[in-house]
């Protein structure tokens, strides 16, 4: 091989040396980058949603909506209370049910229910929704967000694992039809 | 003293930095710089430096664990010696650093100092606010309370709106699927590691443009800059009306700086640490969360948008006003410096103060969130129900019962989220009261499934004798023709 003039070997180490330290760079990022993104590859897995008992179905009169909790399904050690979640059990009649996220449609904030006026207000952004959680008022697009549930025994279970947040992609069977009133 | 000076000679034979040092301090600047009105970048530094010291002795005793990290602050407020006071230096530090980093924007903008040759000394300065309100907005979920946690489902459900990609960053940003001990520990990272590592290495270019390019004159109207002269000028400027640095512009820094220190001292002293609130148990849903100061006025706007401008104005509202500050010393390089002559940035400056003045002073007051407890908690006025039926008290109860206080208010007590009822008797007849409980509307729920007919009854009566006295409540016009009744009767005699 013949070298160029004005190419002196030192130089030509340089240049070898700076490709080498690219390659084993790529090499490190592979790594880096999969140990970053790992959550996001969790996320694609969908391994974080699987079923959890809320409790009794005595615990949830027919006709009300009660708050329960559950310890998420996934849970870290460093964890500790943040893996507590709250959710609103709607019982219909007896038979059919309904389990509201207490996260708000709007930006995430917790929802209280009050029976006596039958909505669940948000205290951010004043969202309202009504008992069946479509979206009564306020700056929510849609309805509160739904668990699957199902019933196992006398237990009542759902499907949870994931904070619902508005950009989730909604399952069909989850969303609220809005009721609007007739002007 | 003789041991002081041959080891700081012993010292600079090494280091070798001796000459630049006094080179760069003694450098001239011209004369008018040595101004009060210079003073803010140094003090933004001065202030930056107690967030490191007090961070780090802060980190001494916090555990970034989500099961942790709560008990670790209340033992720094009440356990550890002058733990309160560190939190509450490094609370007001925080709050000072991005007062005075805006203050220092204000008036980098107004003198034009933006323009050719500190263009790139413009941009890294967005760059060192985008990263100081960075380091405010992780400081925030590190005092790991009730008002981190839910401004984490905020910040989740913000970022979930991203077109495609949403569902990902959520998961990116929380470190799982929900906010939990990844989600602090990440954050963690970021306030005590990447945000400050930038932060340091923004300021040193940020810091050594200006040595190298110089501190922007005083703008004199008139005087206009232009790339091919611009350079010029400024040396002649420096030559003939300049001062050296140190001591001649430098005294002025030190003064502000140490009277900025002082009133983060005093204000720590006098008001405390911030927090922790409640503890971020998911679980404890009686809680309202706000923002710190700082991101009041984002909360109220997001409150003020409508549902269908929000997720364009949340994703594209911040590129816009970013592209626009970077894109500014481009479009605006040469020409007038001084604010005297630039009317239309004059006014921007004010429009933008006054705009974030307005709503940070509504996200105090949050006059769009339901009062949770009014229902329960401020009762009707007397004078309200004196010398009413029997109905008519059964429906101030109903008003009371059903909520409808925690939306709206009676003598200025009560909800704001909807129009106040004092006189709502002038506005609406009876029908149209019936209508608006029943049917809701106009961003009011519709009450018909909660209400029976006796309750719609009662409220509607209640509803119909607010209005002042002496002046006659809305009535269909038409309705005492049709029904054949009489107009008074129908007024306080509801079917």
């Amino acid at each position: 091989m013949t070298l160029p003039k004005d190419l002196t070997r030192r130089e030509i180490f340089v240049k070898v040396g700076i490709v080498l330290n690219s390659i084993v760079g790529v090499i490190l990022a592979v790594p880096i980058l999969r140990y970053i993104l790992s959550p996001i590859a969790r996320e694609r897995s969908k391994s974080d949603d699987s079923w959890v008992a809320l409790g009794e179905l005595q615990q949830f009169p027919s006709g009300e909506t009660r708050l329960a909790t559950y310890r998420n399904p996934v849970v870290n050690p460093s964890d500790g209370q943040t893996a507590d979640i709250a959710c609103w059990v709607r019982n219909i009649n007896g038979k059919t049910f309904q389990v509201f996220a207490v996260n708000c449609a709007h930006l995430g904030c917790p929802v209280r229910w009050f029976p006596q006026s039958g909505l669940f207000m948000c205290p951010c952004h004043g969202g309202a929704y009504y008992q069946d959680g479509s979206r009564a008022s306020g700056p929510p697009e849609r309805g509160l967000f739904q668990y699957d549930y199902k019933i196992e025994g006398a237990r009542l279970l759902i499907k949870a694992g994931q904070l619902p947040t508005p950009g989730q992609p909604s399952q069909a069977s989850n969303l609220v039809r809005e009721i609007r009133p007739c002007a | 003293m003789r041991l002081v000076t041959s080891l700081a000679k012993w010292l600079d034979a090494r280091l070798q930095l001796g000459s630049t040092i006094r080179e760069t301090a003694e450098h001239a600047v011209p004369r008018e710089t040595a101004s009060w009105f210079y003073v803010f970048g140094s003090a933004a530094f001065v202030v930056f430096l107690l967030q490191i010291v007090t961070g780090i002795l802060l980190a001494l005793i916090y555990v970034p664990s989500a099961g942790e990290a709560w008990n670790s602050l209340q033992a720094l407020n009440h356990n550890v010696p002058l733990g309160w006071y560190i939190r509450a230096l490094h609370g007001w530090g925080s709050n000072f650093m991005v007062a005075i980093v805006l203050i220092h924007m204000v008036q980098v903008f107004l003198f034009g100092a933006y323009k050719y040759p500190r263009e790139l000394t413009w941009i890294v300065g967005v760059f060192l606010l985008l990263v100081t309100l960075g380091m405010a907005f992780t400081g925030q979920v590190l005092r790991f309370d009730q008002d981190a946690y839910w401004g984490l489902g905020i910040g989740a459900s913000i970022a979930s709106r991203v077109p495609v990609l949403g569902p990902s960053v959520v998961h990116l940003l929380l470190g799982g699927p929900i906010i939990a001990g990844t989600t602090l520990s990440r954050f963690f990272a970021l306030h005590v590691f990447v945000v400050p590592g930038l932060l340091i290495a923004f300021v040193t270019v940020h810091l050594l443009m200006v040595i190298k390019l110089g501190i922007n004159e005083w703008p004199v109207p008139g005087r206009l800059v232009r790339k091919a002269t611009y350079e010029k000028e400024y040396h002649e400027l420096t030559k003939k009306d300049g001062l050296p640095f140190v001591p001649g512009a430098i005294w002025k820094d030190l003064f502000f700086s140490a009277f900025v220190l002082l009133s983060i001292a005093g204000c720590a002293y006098y008001f405390g640490p911030f927090g922790p609130s409640g503890p971020p148990d998911p679980t404890i849903i009686q809680t309202a969360p706000r923002p710190d100061f700082f991101f009041l006025w984002l909360y109220a706007v997001l409150s003020f948008l409508p549902p269908s401008m929000e997720t364009p104005v949340l994703l594209i509202g911040p590129v816009l006003i970013i592209l626009a500050l970077l894109l500014l010393p481009f479009i605006f390089g040469e020409g007038e410096k001084s604010w005297r002559r630039r009317p239309i940035a004059v006014l921007t400056i004010l429009l933008v103060a006054v705009s974030l003045t307005a709503f940070t002073q509504l996200g105090e007051h949050t006059p769009w969130s339901p009062v949770m407890d009014a229902w329960s908690g401020v009762p009707i006025s007397k004078d309200l129900l004196h010398n009413r039926t029997a109905l008519e008290r059964q429906g101030a109860l109903v008003f009371q019962v059903k909520q409808c206080h925690n939306c709206h208010s009676l003598g200025d007590e009560g909800g704001k989220r909807g129009p106040a009822l004092d006189a709502v008797a002038l506005r609406l007849t009876q029908d149209q009261l019936i209508r608006q409980v029943i049917q809701g509307g106009g961003n009011m729920p519709a009450y018909g499934k909660n209400l029976s007919p006796a309750e719609t009854t009662a409220l509607v009566a209640f509803l119909e004798t607010l209005h002042p006295a002496g002046q006659r409540p809305a009535q269909d016009a038409s309705r005492s023709v049709v029904l054949g009744e009489n107009t008074a009767a129908d007024a306080s005699n509801p079917r």
